[in-house]
């Protein structure tokens, strides 16, 4: 079982963000689950949201305690609460910043990745310029997918393409084939290097 | 068909299927979505020959529910926690009547103090009031049982309550086989009531009964509850034929028969014992579950047989009565009743405080070394629980309860007011 947990802020799209991870696992014929931090959501407010992808059956319910990836919407969280609890060094880190891990001042916890687990990207950037709205989510699941392998961009636009009406959902597609090639591109340099 | 679904979205579409004629509803969280997807469903036509009223509170809801139930229309509606308490004469009423409603409680907790999360608190506020109440582990089973649910009701001519784990359920996207319209037709007969008000046959229903046929009434009231035993495992048959899946009778063990430990619990919760129970079968252990599926109902017979041979049961619940202790963990202690096993209670859960495989392994771990107290409320945080105590013991105005807690505990910075 493959776990995520997201991290961002109120109107970033963090639960529809589980949700289409969930939903494109399902499209590939695997077992999905997602579901959010339940509270009383507002705008900017620290929002969680969790899924879990399975070859098998999920019946356990618990949030996600030992992320397998954690994505961060927001890096500002940093200071806020402690995005980084319970997750599995083994694991991959994935944050919309235009920063390295060493000029976010994290490091300390990067450094106990697997090389190459732990990628930036400048998903709001881009979602501005895709989509006109810093909302990074669909960036960073194009990141994701490109990372982890858990998903393929295909279920993705599938996954988008049911989630909103075709005006919101092309534009949200492109953002994501970006987000993936970004990553595909960062990881062929590493290689290089 | 196999679909990502929303347990809500799931549960409204399940209840259309079943041809619901008048839906009144309320919205309350966590179960608004259902009502407002049948809402979308009447109004795009998909679901046919249904009002759908926007009624003004909880009460008109099940007074709604109660008078057009009466006229012979299936009837639905949703709600929970508090908004349960605001309908809560009319739902007495719904029961005493014998009115086949069937209603979904996304079930919360109940305040004050506020708090919108999930428990088992607003079901067990009913469990006397003569409803039939059933469980559901997942949303396939919350789909299942709603299309059972009105099948039982109408059988039966009683009200069922289909309670699902609010937020953890409605709000958790995972997959679940929707059931076809033509499945369902063949399993739903069309509601034939066993009472009608006719305009064109006048006659009342609710008349007023005296001593002398009060108890009479009520033993009756009783006595379809044990109908309903066999009922609903005949009919959690039929849908098996039918529909080509289990989704469980009265209760549903995993591996309850013949293990050492046995977790007894209602609900979603069951999900996250049975990843602890295969993970600690995996290191030896003997871990088995009984899932209530149907709490009213109380099928002894069927909990003291998957009992029986247990050699301890742990008894988890997401509420309890105050002042009491445990309300599942006494009615299964009744159900054993001379059967020597030993029971303790666990209370866990509270008001969405999260379950984790951590804490339940932790009670399995105790129970093993013969350490759990009798009654654990699990996860409890002792020492703010005491210096609470002893603030009411040293200061005649201590303040607020909730206050003073959350601004022990760094949640708040409210300032002490007196």
């Amino acid at each position: 079982m493959f776990q995520i947990r997201i991290h961002g802020r109120g109107g970033q799209g963090v639960v529809s963000a589980s949700e289409l991870l969930s939903v494109a696992a399902f499209e590939e014929g695997k077992f999905s689950q997602s579901f959010p931090s339940f509270g009383s959501e507002r705008m900017g407010a620290p929002v969680q949201a969790f899924a879990r992808i399975s070859d098998e059956a999920i019946t356990i319910r618990e949030p996600v305690m030992e992320p397998d990836m954690l994505i961060i919407q927001d890096p500002t969280l940093f200071n806020a609460i402690n995005v980084f609890d319970g997750v599995k060094t083994g694991g991959y880190l994935l944050i919309n910043s235009s920063k390295t891990p060493a000029e976010l001042g994290i490091e300390e916890i990067t450094s106990q990745f697997p090389e190459h687990h732990v990628m930036t990207i400048p998903a709001t950037e881009l979602a501005l310029k895709y989509i006109k709205q810093p909302k990074p989510n669909t960036v960073l699941l194009g990141a994701f997918a490109a990372m982890s392998h858990m998903v393929q961009i295909p279920a993705l636009e599938k996954a988008i393409l049911g989630k909103f009406p075709s005006r919101i959902a092309k534009p949200n597609i492109t953002a994501t084939t970006a987000g993936y090639n970004l990553i595909m591109q960062k990881l062929e340099e590493a290689k290089e290097v | 068909m196999l679909k990502q679904i929303s347990g809500s979205i799931a549960v409204a579409k399940a209840v259309a299927l079943c041809r619901p004629e008048v839906v009144p509803c309320y919205p309350i969280t966590p179960q608004t979505h259902i009502v407002e997807h049948l809402s979308t469903l009447v109004k795009s036509g998909e679901l046919k020959n249904c009002t759908y009223e926007n009624v003004e509170s909880e009460f008109a809801a099940m007074s709604v529910c109660i008078g057009s139930s009466a006229t012979g229309a299936r009837s639905y509606t949703a709600t929970a926690s508090q908004g349960l308490l605001y309908m809560m004469e009319a739902v007495y009423n719904a029961s005493g009547l014998g009115l086949p409603i069937v209603m979904t409680l996304g079930n919360r907790a109940i305040g004050a103090p506020i708090n919108i999360w999930n428990d088992h608190s607003d079901a067990m506020s009913v469990r006397d009031a003569g409803w039939i109440q059933l469980f559901v582990e997942n949303n396939q089973q919350a789909v299942d049982v709603h299309i059972q649910a009105f099948k039982l009701a109408e059988a039966l001519s009683l009200p069922v309550m289909v309670n699902m784990d609010g937020f953890i359920l409605t709000h958790a996207i995972t997959r679940v086989d929707m059931p076809e319209q033509s499945q369902v037709d063949q399993f739903l007969p069309s509601f034939i009531p066993r009472q009608l008000l006719d305009t064109s046959a006048p006659l009342t229903i609710g008349a007023m009964v005296g001593p002398d046929a009060f108890t009479e009434v009520r033993y009756l009231a009783h006595e379809k509850q044990q109908q309903a035993l066999s009922i609903i495992e005949k009919q959690a048959r039929q849908f098996e034929e039918i529909f080509g899946r289990d989704s469980g009778g009265l209760v549903k063990s995993y591996d309850a028969e013949s293990s050492d430990i046995v977790f007894v619990a209602m609900g979603s919760v069951v999900g996250t014992l049975q990843a602890l129970a295969s993970e600690l079968r995996e290191q030896g252990q003997s871990i088995g579950i009984l899932s209530l599926r149907s709490f009213r109902p109380f099928p002894i017979k069927s909990i003291r047989n998957a009992l029986k041979s247990a050699k301890q049961i742990i008894v988890f619940e997401k509420s309890f009565a105050v002042g009491m202790g445990g309300v599942l963990a006494s009615e299964v202690h009744m159900a054993t009743h001379g059967l020597h096993i030993k029971i303790n209670s666990i209370i866990g859960g509270l008001g969405g405080r999260t379950i984790t495989v951590k804490s339940l392994k932790n009670i399995v771990d105790l129970a093993s070394k013969g350490e759990l107290e009798h009654e654990t409320f699990m996860d409890l945080d002792l020492e703010t629980v005491e210096k609470e105590i002893n603030r009411q013991r040293s200061e005649p105005s201590s303040g607020s309860t909730a206050e003073n807690i959350l601004r022990d505990m760094g949640v708040v910075s409210a300032s002490k007011t007196h």
